[in-house]
């Protein structure tokens, strides 16, 4: 199965949402409707930087990001995604907010739903954190038409940074519950998942801490794991430079400190499976068949146990003096 | 090829069903060795070669008006063979809208559709069916959208939805199936579902069928065969009908088998539903007689070979003890013991 099946789209608006969060529109080429998708959904944004905005390597760099969609699943014209510059970038945000423009043309890859809402949940708690926003916003183009009831629990730096409230408050009036760090106000976790209904499914997108406090939480008052969901795909990040064999394909690959492991094999010519490329679906699993050194373990995916007999590429690297995978 | 249909053949009472040279011909032949055994056997559900059973997403064949009557003859009787829990009305116009639009682009003299924002009009002239409706609105039609399109598509059908790492059989169209029942299993899971699969369990063909399944992807539907036999060209073989039919089995012998036992070969195929992220898992059930297939010389030996080494415990969960050695010897005087060429197709 080819895993580069992809949409042509070309960036049809853009708009600076707060001071790192920019807007796109992206619409099919050559008109048309982009596929329907369920809410909570993210694309995959194939980015090919020019070879001369490049040229220490010789060629052209290919960035894969993951982007939620947070345009309604019932308007198909277009999609739209929110970006967040991030500081220490590997390149794939800095390329989406300075490089391109209206008219650019982008592939994606079909959408994914890695963080569907229960569709027998009797009641819906949606906690966001800063970009953490955007899954959100589709889904709540699903609740804003049922009868389910829910409620949105969103956390910013500051109002400035509140990328997506008046469309929020707009739509959602008194569900929405706005904390805003520079005023001192936090989400009381104990209080907001001591008190709901059975049957109650609880959400949470943003920061690592702020997943890990809510699903703590969640947990210390008896909520089975089915009902807390979580979703952050973590940016690869940067590290040592290392070499890593392929077994498989018998070739010797040099990960620079910017790149990860997939980019640096997929820019080698080898194919690797992925769907999320953040450490979270497990599609990329790849054994392990020799290690002198240590994995740093960055996804939030393989079991203790399994953690050195496998790698997630996508997100994970290597401190090693030899490492030898199954590809 | 367009199909000619065979609107009054039958698959009870007189089974008067049959299959023409060009039918047998692109019958799909679950064994592409002589010897079967249990695999993950997914691949993509890519076009396939023209004329075969693969070409499109959805096959429409020479049976297809009388496998709808069928269909409608079994729902009149049984209503709850058809069923859909209350949260996946979603996952049914997602339903619907995958099999218009393929049998629309890929069967443009039987069916059209056509699209003026949600108000949608949709033809199919082999049943005479011309409808109007609103797509999203379920009062604008006759029956519920997985009902209303199924009737008008050969195959059962399951839909599933994605939740807790699991596939939940939640509603459906089953009225051609293989000794199973959809009043019984909706609501199960995956593995809850498929309880009754020997040694599969023990090979781990579930664990990683869920796994693959769970990450199968918009825009990228997978297919594989499963198959078993059946006394006479029944397509129902419920359980709740099993007087009707389980006593047939005993009515085999070697001289009837070739006229009497049917193979029954089930081409699934699975495709991500894209609003409600459910799964969409068809179950097109194909069948022909022994005889028919001892047409093609490689079928004879081959299934003749393929039955004849068959692992016990699959002999039995496909109910084929009583008789599996009849057809076996039907079989004996069409392989001369020559070897089979590779691959399932005739030569």
């Amino acid at each position: 199965m080819s895993e580069e099946q992809t949409l042509a789209v070309e960036v049809s608006a853009i708009e600076r949402l707060t001071p790192l969060v920019k807007h796109f529109t992206l619409s099919p080429v050559g008109g048309g409707s982009m596929p329907a998708f369920s809410g909570g959904s993210h694309i995959v944004v194939v980015m090919r930087a020019g070879a001369h905005s490049d040229a220490r390597r010789g060629g052209a760099r290919v960035h894969r990001n993951p982007y939620s969609l947070l345009s309604s699943p019932h308007e198909l014209d277009a999609y739209q995604i929110g970006v967040r510059r991030m500081e220490e970038s590997r390149g794939g945000s800095h390329f989406m907010h300075d490089q391109v423009t209206v008219g650019t043309r982008l592939e994606i890859a079909h959408p994914v739903n890695l963080f569907p809402l229960d569709k027998i949940a009797r009641k819906h708690v949606l906690i966001a954190g800063g970009i953490g926003i955007t899954p959100f916003m589709a889904q709540l183009e699903d609740l804003h038409q049922g009868r389910v009831p829910y409620e949105l629990h969103y956390c910013v730096r500051s109002p400035e940074h509140a990328a997506f409230l008046p469309r929020l408050r707009e739509r959602e009036g008194g569900r929405v519950h706005v904390y805003y760090d520079s005023e001192g106000q936090a989400i009381d976790f104990d209080r907001l998942l001591s008190d709901q209904p059975l049957g109650t499914h609880v959400y949470v997108c943003g920061p690592a801490g702020m997943i890990d406090r809510v699903t703590a939480t969640a947990q210390s008052w008896g909520w089975p794991d089915s009902h807390i969901h979580w979703e952050q795909f973590s940016a690869p990040p940067v590290g040592d430079a290392f070499d890593v064999f392929l077994a498989r394909s018998n070739m010797r690959v040099h990960v620079p400190p910017d790149q990860s492991l997939m980019e640096s094999i997929e820019a080698a010519g080898v194919e690797v499976p992925y769907l999320c490329r953040g450490g979270v679906c497990g599609f990329c699993q790849t054994r392990v068949l020799e290690l002198d050194g240590e994995i740093v373990h960055n996804d939030h995916y393989l079991a203790e146990a399994d953690r050195g007999k496998f790698i997630m590429p996508c997100v994970s690297r290597a401190r090693c003096k030899s490492l030898v995978l199954d590809l | 090829m367009s199909a000619v249909f065979k609107p009054h053949e039958t698959f009870r009472d007189d089974f008067t069903f049959k299959n023409s040279p060009h039918a047998i011909r692109r019958f799909p032949l679950p064994f592409a060795e002589d010897e079967y055994m249990y695999s993950v056997n997914i691949e993509p559900h890519t076009p396939g070669p023209c004329g075969s059973v693969l070409e499109f997403a959805f096959d429409v064949d020479e049976h297809y008006v009388a496998e709808c009557r069928e269909r409608a003859l079994v729902l009149a009787a049984e209503p709850l063979r058809y069923q859909a829990l209350p949260h996946m009305m979603s996952a049914q116009w997602d339903c619907l809208e995958l099999i218009m639009e393929s049998l629309a682009r890929d069967y443009p003299e039987h069916f059209s559709l056509t699209k003026r924002g949600n108000r949608w009009r949709w033809i199919n002239r082999p049943l005479n069916i011309d409808q109007s409706f609103v797509f999203g609105d379920t009062a604008s039609l006759p029956r519920e959208p997985l009902d209303f399109i199924t009737r008008q598509t050969q195959g059962d059908f399951v839909v599933m939805d994605q939740r807790e790492g699991d596939l939940w059989t939640e509603a459906g169209m089953v009225t051609t199936q293989a000794d199973w029942s959809l009043d019984f299993d909706i609501g199960m899971t995956f593995k809850e579902w498929h309880g009754p699969v020997p040694l599969a369990h023990e090979l781990g063909v579930f664990d990683r069928a869920l796994k693959y399944l769970l990450n199968l992807r918009l825009g990228q539907p997978v297919r594989r065969l499963n198959w078993t036999m059946t006394v006479h060209p029944r397509l129902d073989t419920s359980p709740e009908n099993y007087p009707m039919w389980g006593p047939d089995r005993a009515t085999v012998t070697a001289q009837n088998a070739g006229d009497l036992v049917h193979l029954r070969v089930e081409l699934q195929g699975l495709w991500r539903l894209p609003r409600s992220n459910g799964i969409l898992f068809g179950i097109r059930c194909y069948l022909i007689s022994v005889r028919e297939l001892a047409t093609i010389p490689k079928w004879g030996r081959r299934v003749h070979r393929a039955l004849k080494a068959l692992h016990p415990a699959l002999v039995d969960y496909k109910g084929l003890s009583r008789y599996r050695d009849a057809v076996v010897a039907w079989l004996a005087p069409y392989d001369d013991g020559s070897p089979t060429t590779p691959g399932a197709g005739p030569d």
